[in-house]
């Protein structure tokens, strides 16, 4: 894959893009990472048929369809299941006990993507008897994964791996417990998300939505720059409780932010952090 | 004698089969007093950890470190990329990764961490393309010479798998063309190659 190869694309002109992405359809990547997104909006300049960003950026701004392809570039829907199996572990065996001292608690997935984290989280939850006490909100800024997410649809070739991460994270059944086979897919039981709302979000423009025990946000922030870091952490810190759990990528830190002293990060070095 | 970039702000390098024999080779001849900052991409495995650090830190003069996000550039510093993510130059301060799709096969790329460094440091740029059994890295070298920067890409002959020097050789995107012995005392003398 060499589509990228072809631009090298100046901050200006990719200024102005994002510019018209967010005057035209509210959505503001103006503080995303650069350098990633440069080659993503480059493959969509190949892919989507345009010579250069002024003809993408005229091209998008009177046709809503063709936005709606480009958000697929933007954006990064890229998980699996109990992807980093010891995350889940760890939520399993550290966060979930703290969570049970409460009569209810909720939960915050933000940027879920297709669901994969959101299901993960369900099924530890259930498996540890807490999923009816809990509320999960999913969010996300892009419509279309939402409604795969509230689907709980996964092809099935997908699904063999996320058995094996299933198992090294603790897992006390079988992952096929929690789906039925058919026509290519696995359709994962309605039960796991009859405590979620799955809802539009965005932690470039909007605020906090309620007060949360926990929130699991992975592979999100790398996306942005530290600005926009900066609001995100600052919108999780805003809704986490005293005491309250923040979950992090793999490769995500509070090292080098605001909040470094504000949490202590659960050792195991799964990027579970705890509110001071 | 040729003189390049004598103490380049970042030097990039990329290596995939073979790739640790080499790094043996050329990373603990950059002398501890180095102010620039080293990147290292090599093709690992997604899904384990990689003990590339590990193995490295004893051998080298200056601190080897993992990648988290938004890592700062700290000067005198080698950082390995992790597996499964892409390492990018974000700017002339920090790191960034990436989940992109895989490039050229490969997440981390070459290709990704070059093209990104071209465009943040232009011309204070040092890539090194080792030993390696795809094509990544030649479009990055070529955009690196483009912008400016410098390229050493190791000579085929001493290479485990020398598909990856080859295809940047090809590509008419390699300054110099050297052993890895060559390689480390281009770097043991601060960026001076002696013919």
């Amino acid at each position: 894959m060499t589509d990228a190869d072809l631009f090298v694309i100046d901050d200006r002109e990719l200024q102005r893009l994002l510019d018209t992405v967010y005057t035209e359809y509210s959505y503001d990547f103006r503080q995303y990472a650069h350098a990633s997104l440069k080659r993503r909006v480059a493959q969509a300049i190949v892919r989507l048929g345009f010579k250069n960003v002024e003809g993408l950026r005229q091209g998008i701004r009177d046709n809503p369809p063709l936005f709606t392809q480009l958000l697929r570039y933007l954006t990064v829907h890229v998980s699996d299941m109990f992807r980093d199996p010891d995350y889940f572990r760890t939520f399993r065996e550290q966060v979930v006990p703290a969570l049970a001292t409460y009569p209810s608690f909720k939960l915050w997935v933000a940027g879920c993507s297709n669901g994969e984290e959101v299901y993960s989280l369900a099924i530890v939850l259930h498996e540890e008897g807490m999923l009816s006490r809990s509320t999960i909100y999913a969010t996300d800024i892009d419509p279309e994964c939402l409604e795969v997410a509230e689907s709980g649809v996964f092809h099935v070739d997908r699904v063999a791996g996320f058995s094996e991460s299933y198992l090294r994270a603790g897992g006390k059944s079988s992952l096929s417990d929690y789906y039925t086979a058919g026509y290519g897919n696995a359709v994962f039981d309605k039960m796991l998300r009859q405590n979620v709302v799955f809802a539009d979000h965005s932690l470039a423009t909007d605020s906090v939505f309620a007060e949360v025990h926990a929130v699991s946000c992975r592979n999100v922030l790398i996306y942005f720059n530290g600005e926009l870091q900066a609001r995100a952490l600052r919108l999780f810190d805003e809704a986490i409780v005293r005491r309250g759990y923040l979950g992090l990528g793999s490769r995500e830190t509070l090292r080098f932010t605001n909040h470094a002293r504000s949490y202590a990060e659960i050792p195991g070095g799964q990027r579970w952090y705890r509110k001071l | 004698m040729v003189s390049q970039a004598l103490s380049p702000r970042l030097v990039v390098i990329g290596a995939s089969a073979g790739a640790l024999e080499v790094l043996r080779v050329i990373l603990p001849a950059i002398p501890a007093d180095f102010k620039g900052t080293v990147v290292v991409v090599v093709h690992v495995p997604e899904g384990r950890p990689s003990l590339l650090v590990d193995i490295l830190a004893p051998l080298c003069a200056l601190p080897v470190s993992d990648i988290d996000d938004k890592q700062p550039l700290t000067p005198g510093t080698i950082f390995v990329a992790p597996p499964g993510y892409h390492t990018l130059i974000e700017d002339a301060r920090c790191l960034a990764l990436s989940n992109d799709d895989p490039e050229n096969f490969s997440r981390p790329s070459i290709d990704v961490l070059f093209d990104s460094a071209a465009e943040a440091f232009e011309d204070e740029v040092v890539a090194v393309l080792l030993t390696g059994a795809s094509s990544d890295g030649a479009e990055g070298c070529a955009r690196i010479r483009a912008a400016g920067g410098f390229t050493i890409v190791q000579e085929p002959s001493t290479c485990i798998a020398p598909v990856m020097p080859r295809a940047a050789i090809e590509r008419g995107a390699a300054d110099l063309v050297l052993s890895p012995e060559a390689i480390a005392s281009y770097f043991a003398r601060g960026g001076q190659y002696v013919e």
